[in-house]
């Protein structure tokens, strides 16, 4: 039976799924009306049969309140930080303050057009200009590009760079990039993406590089070694000046994903360990929008003999003025319009501006502080395999297989309890794992509810296991069936006709 | 408990080998315990036909609802066949790992290296059981 509609605002939530803006589509309704062409003449004059389309395509006719109403009812089901934790492992998923959402929305910067000559744009030049040298100088590093979308595509300018590097030297020959089992899981995608081969390292006993392993594999043929550091089971590296010094013996250099700076910045700079290259995820350590809110942004900060291979343009402050450079013949060209997602560099320009220096180490201080109290308040229930780290803690849900309870049913059960889960079955080293970062922007208390939940879900796995496996009860759509949506995927609205 | 057939050969990374035929190529595919840990497989991706391999080079990969993961070539050897029966039912994989789930038939390149993979028993204590 369907439910009748809750006359009242949808607080809480309407259990019930809301459709698609299809189904509030009636012929004939329209939000807007389309100006008359100054010039008519039929499309068919002016493009190519292969152009047309033979009938019209079918969208939706929606009145504006309509489709606003639609929106919003899907944004009050929705989970995100606004409405509660997000511990989502290896993605920062922190609060994003509202002041930069406002500093992105002056007319200065978000009505501008990237088209727009340098002279007529020099606040923006100038904003970032000074973004590029604070990320500079927060890595360790002497050149950046801010050019790239987002930490995989980040990837993608550093392997480029370190293959152009190279190519310059006579030593295209270079072709491997070596990765450990506990890097990001973008990592080899990004090197067999860009043509190179990928060596696999698997961690050693600690849950990091295994430094005789690594020195088997660097060679004559090592491009780079890509780092993830802390790595994915939010361990620092501490061998990590001894794998720089290895690496740049080999002829090779050392890439840095750096999507858990927030871990690092303020306390440890990437540059002065010996990291070459590395990508800063605007979106995660910056607090400018994650997932769905984005876009992202994924600066990548180079050490000086890499600068000449930067994507153009580049800017340049001469005196007081800021100019775009494209004159620069050893780039590897463009790898985003323009300059980038610029209202992230807003945003982060904001982020960085409001804490200072003091307090961005004091966010990562906190950020490692909360998810070592998270850590120790679950570890009795569920164990660490490679103990705690720094920024977000690996935890293992194997005690509860007996009891049939696996830790995909033990993340859909923490929905019930109104929060989102955390990462879970990455890294692949630790058996069933939850991969869990509540960030610094986490409270005590919220720390605690959420630890609460865990072990409260660890009582229901033992006392009550078909709660948990059935689980979530409470949310618009129920247990999905995921393995038949990836097998056979239904992306398309059926019409009724 | 998994199953693991006493006739099989296996690695750590969880192939097994089944070498029942006369001839000198090798049936390969992931044992019941990978399945049972992978959950769901969603897509599987497997080389062509006439693809060679080294040993412990990875051949393919496998999709299931929780991970992508990395398929081994327990030893090395040129694909001589692809069970293409997995491109339309992947579950097949679930439902009967050691039989229709097989995954690529190898001719194997030197028969010396099949003797130092694990077998049963020595694949039983990998896994805990």
């Amino acid at each position: 039976m369907k439910r009748p509609r809750n006359p009242t605002p949808p607080f809480p939530l309407q259990p019930e799924p809301t459709g698609l803006i299809f189904e509030r589509s009636r012929a004939g309704r329209a939000g807007t009306a389309v100006p008359r062409p100054l010039v008519a003449r039929p499309a068919t004059d002016v493009l190519p049969a292969a152009a047309l389309r033979a009938e019209p395509p079918r969208l939706p006719e929606v009145p504006e309140s309509e489709v606003m109403r639609h929106y919003v009812e899907l944004s009050l089901k929705n989970h995100h930080v606004d409405r509660a934790l997000y511990p989502l492992g290896s993605c920062t998923m922190k609060y994003n303050p509202k002041v930069n959402e406002d500093m992105a929305r002056l007319p200065g910067f978000g009505l501008l057009h990237p088209m727009s000559p340098d002279g007529e744009i020099q606040g923006a030049l100038r904003l970032m200009h000074t973004l590029g040298k604070w990320l500079t100088e927060i890595a360790g590093m002497d050149a950046i590009t801010l050019e790239p979308a987002a930490g995989a595509q980040g990837e993608m300018t550093g392997i480029f760079l370190i293959h152009a590097y190279h190519v310059s030297r006579g030593e295209e020959r270079r072709k491997v990039v070596i990765i450990p089992d506990s890097a990001h899981g973008t990592n080899p995608a990004t090197a067999a993406l860009a043509g190179l081969t990928v060596r696999s390292l698997k961690s050693d006993a600690r849950g990091q590089m295994d430094l005789a392993a690594l020195m088997a594999a660097l060679g004559p043929d090592t491009a780079a070694v890509m780092l993830t550091n802390p790595n994915t089971l939010g361990r620092f590296e501490t061998d990590v000046v001894e794998i720089a010094r290895l690496v740049h013996e080999a002829g090779a250099l050392l890439y840095m994903d750096g999507a858990n700076m927030n871990a690092l910045i303020g306390v440890a700079r990437p540059g002065d360990f010996g990291v070459d290259v590395m990508h800063y995820n605007l979106h995660k350590t910056f607090s400018t929008p994650h997932g769905g809110g984005g876009p992202g942004s994924g600066p990548v900060a180079v050490k000086r003999p890499l600068e000449p291979f930067l994507p153009v343009p580049i800017i340049v402050r001469e005196g007081e003025r800021y100019r775009r450079v494209w004159d620069r013949p050893k780039s590897i060209g463009k790898m985003h319009g323009f300059l980038g997602n610029f209202g992230m560099h807003v945003r982060a320009y904001t982020y960085i501006s409001m804490l200072g220096r003091e307090g961005l180490r004091a966010t990562a201080e906190a950020a490692v502080l909360n998810a070592n109290y998270l850590a120790a308040r679950i570890e009795a229930r569920y164990p660490l395999p490679y103990g705690r780290g720094m920024h977000e803690c690996v935890a293992s849900g194997t005690p509860f297989k007996q009891s049939g309870v696996r830790t995909s049913d033990i993340a859909k059960r923490l929905l019930d309890y109104g929060f989102h889960a955390p990462t879970i079955y990455f890294p692949l080293i630790v058996p069933e794992a939850l991969m869990i970062e509540p960030t610094e922007t986490a409270t005590k208390d919220e720390l605690d509810r959420f630890a609460d939940a865990l072990l409260e879900i660890a009582e229901e796995a033992e006392q009550n296991p078909e709660l948990v496996t059935a689980a979530p009860h409470t949310t618009p759509v129920r247990r999905l069936d995921e393995a038949a949506a990836a097998r056979n995927p239904n992306l398309r609205y059926a019409f009724d006709d | 408990m998994s199953k693991i057939p006493e006739h099989l050969l296996y690695t750590e990374e969880h192939e097994y080998v089944n070498k029942a035929d006369a001839d000198d190529s090798v049936e390969i595919g992931i044992t019941d315990y990978a399945q049972g840990e992978l959950g769901d497989v969603v897509y599987v991706d497997l080389p062509a036909a006439g693809t060679k391999f080294a040993q412990m080079e990875p051949f393919g990969t496998i999709e299931a609802v929780k991970a992508v993961s990395e398929l081994y070539c327990p030893v090395a050897g040129e694909v001589v066949e692809v069970n293409a029966a997995l491109e339309a039912d992947p579950s097949l994989i679930n439902k009967d790992p050691y039989g229709a789930g097989w995954m690529i038939r190898l001719r194997v390149k030197n028969p010396a290296e099949l003797e130092r993979l694990l077998g049963p028993n020595d694949y039983a204590t990998h896994i805990g059981q």
